[in-house]
């Protein structure tokens, strides 16, 4: 009986375990937007968050969108022809880069350097005591180090989304050109007609979404990281995890709520 | 003045602090020593809020730290942290004079930078070190740093958390003078952590030794050698035989 009720106990403490870890990442999140809206404000370290979140993101946001972009031109012309459909190539490709794809696999690729550089540095400023010392020097760890980066990666991952938008339509376009025979003109010409308002809007919001989500998890899991160099590594490796779970997670509900019919 | 009225602090299972007494004057240097694990860090703390005790009151100058204006109440201390804690990412004079940067006791820049090359050259540090790394710097002048840092200000209360540990014995005899030098200087009322018992002659007015989450022994540093209280005894002449454990 033991035997049996043994793995059904482990669920249940694994169940309550996964609860309270949701609870206290709700607290934390509510907290920080709480910080959001109070002063003091720290610009300069917003300034410095922007510049390494946003504009030292845009290499690795723009390849995976370049490369993306011509593989998804490929791939939606060779199914495209069971169908005799190869010229929706163009339309497919911008519809699946500006809904899905740009805003995913941006924050996919900011959270493995974002979530994890965040985690790591605000990991080893708690066991390293500097957490403790900025409370002694009358600074709130949240104000100084959560909200001005939760802030900039929130505000700059829709930006890195529309450059990896522009860049990902470019890649399929460079492919369909010159590997698959599309007239230039033709295919940015079916890429404009056929891409609405709110394809691009949604997924600029799913951008803003992700961006909040890769920076919580990143100073989450840094200031609850435990001691010494493995317990900033687990952090790191935690932050990273988890802030790619919940963009996919996220990702289904938001266009489950900007697309069910 | 500081007291600490029957402090309680439980980590899970582990009961840290059983019911800490303890005071100290508005001007006194007292010195906390005890073995490894005995709260010795949790008690100064949980003076500063980091710590939240489960029972027990902490006041200064008569008045519960839980209340009133926190900033207020933080900018009148002062902390040396053990390895230092230096921003990792901010030159030596921005670590010297973050408080002076930002908040209520926010100044011009250039003369924050000017006060905070007059701190490092009070810890015997010269002024092309304002404008290094943390990570450029030896730990004895982290320490010597961190030490600026907690003086920057000028605050009523210094705490000091181990501030000779991991330093050869010439660089600890340094900062124990400075610090000396500075509480005397100042005015200040300091608490310092240290297991180093020449430390402890050198900084202590008087000395209270933690044990089994309780003050076992308080007076002044005249006394500590006289004194009849075995643990005391054992502890400052680093016996192994005695009552307490040498395996914990």
């Amino acid at each position: 009986m033991t035997a049996l009720l043994t793995p059904v106990a482990a669920l249940g403490r694994g169940t309550l375990s996964l609860l309270a870890l949701i609870g206290r990442i709700t607290l934390f999140a509510i907290d920080t937007l709480s910080h959001l809206v109070r002063p003091p404000f720290y610009f300069k370290e917003f300034g410095h968050a922007l510049l390494y979140i946003g504009y030292l993101s845009l290499p690795v946001v723009g390849l995976t969108a370049l490369f993306t972009g011509g593989a998804l031109a490929l791939q939606i012309y060779a199914g495209g022809a069971r169908f005799n459909a190869e010229a929706v190539v163009p339309s497919i490709v911008a519809i699946g880069m500006v809904r899905e794809l740009g805003p995913v696999l941006g924050g996919l690729m900011v959270a493995g350097r974002v979530a994890a550089s965040v985690a790591a540095e605000v990991g080893t400023m708690k066991v390293t005591e500097q957490i403790d010392a900025l409370v002694t020097l009358s600074t709130h760890p949240m104000k100084y180090l959560t909200v001005p980066r939760v802030l900039a990666a929130t505000l700059s991952l829709p930006v890195l989304v529309a450059v990896g938008d522009v860049i990902g339509i470019m890649g399929g376009y460079v492919v369909g050109v010159t590997r698959l025979d599309f007239n230039g003109a033709v295919y940015l010409s079916n890429t404009v007609d056929f891409l609405e308002f709110w394809d691009v809007a949604s997924g600029l919001v799913k951008g803003a979404v992700f961006g909040f989500i890769v920076a919580l998890m990143g100073c989450y899991h840094g200031m609850n990281s435990g001691r010494g160099a493995q317990g900033v590594g687990r952090a790191t490796t935690n932050a990273v995890v988890s802030a790619s779970v919940m963009i996919l997670a996220s990702n289904y509900l938001l266009t489950e709520v900007f697309f069910s019919a | 003045m500081i007291t600490l009225d029957n402090v309680h602090k439980t980590f899970g299972t582990n009961a840290v602090l059983r019911g800490v007494n303890l005071s100290v004057a508005k001007g006194e240097s007292l010195v906390i020593i005890g073995g490894s694990g005995t709260g010795k860090s949790i008690t100064i703390k949980s003076v500063l809020g980091l710590v939240t005790p489960e029972h027990g009151t902490i006041t200064v100058d008569g008045k519960n730290i839980s209340n009133g204006d926190r900033d207020a109440f933080l900018a009148r201390f002062g902390m040396l942290f053990q390895g230092g804690a230096l921003f990792d990412s901010l030159p030596i004079w921005q670590n010297v004079a973050f408080r002076l940067l930002r908040g209520s006791l926010k100044r011009p820049k250039d003369e924050a930078r000017e006060i905070a090359i007059e701190k490092l050259r009070r810890v015997g540090l010269k002024p092309d070190v304002a404008d290094r790394f943390p990570a450029e710097l030896s730990g004895g002048m982290q320490k010597r740093v961190g030490l600026a840092r907690a003086i920057a200000a000028e605050p009523e209360i210094i705490f000091f958390d181990e501030p000779t540990t991991g330093l050869d014995p010439i660089m600890s005899g340094v900062i124990n003078e400075l610090i000396r030098e500075i509480v005397v200087e100042m005015g200040a009322t300091a608490m310092t952590i240290t297991h180093d018992m020449t430390s402890v002659r050198a900084i202590a007015d008087s000395v209270a030794m933690l044990h089994d989450g309780v003050i076992q022994w308080h007076g002044p540093v005249s006394e500590m050698d006289t004194a009849d209280d075995p643990y005391l005894q054992q502890f400052i002449h680093g016996r192994a035989e005695g009552p307490i454990d040498a395996v914990r």
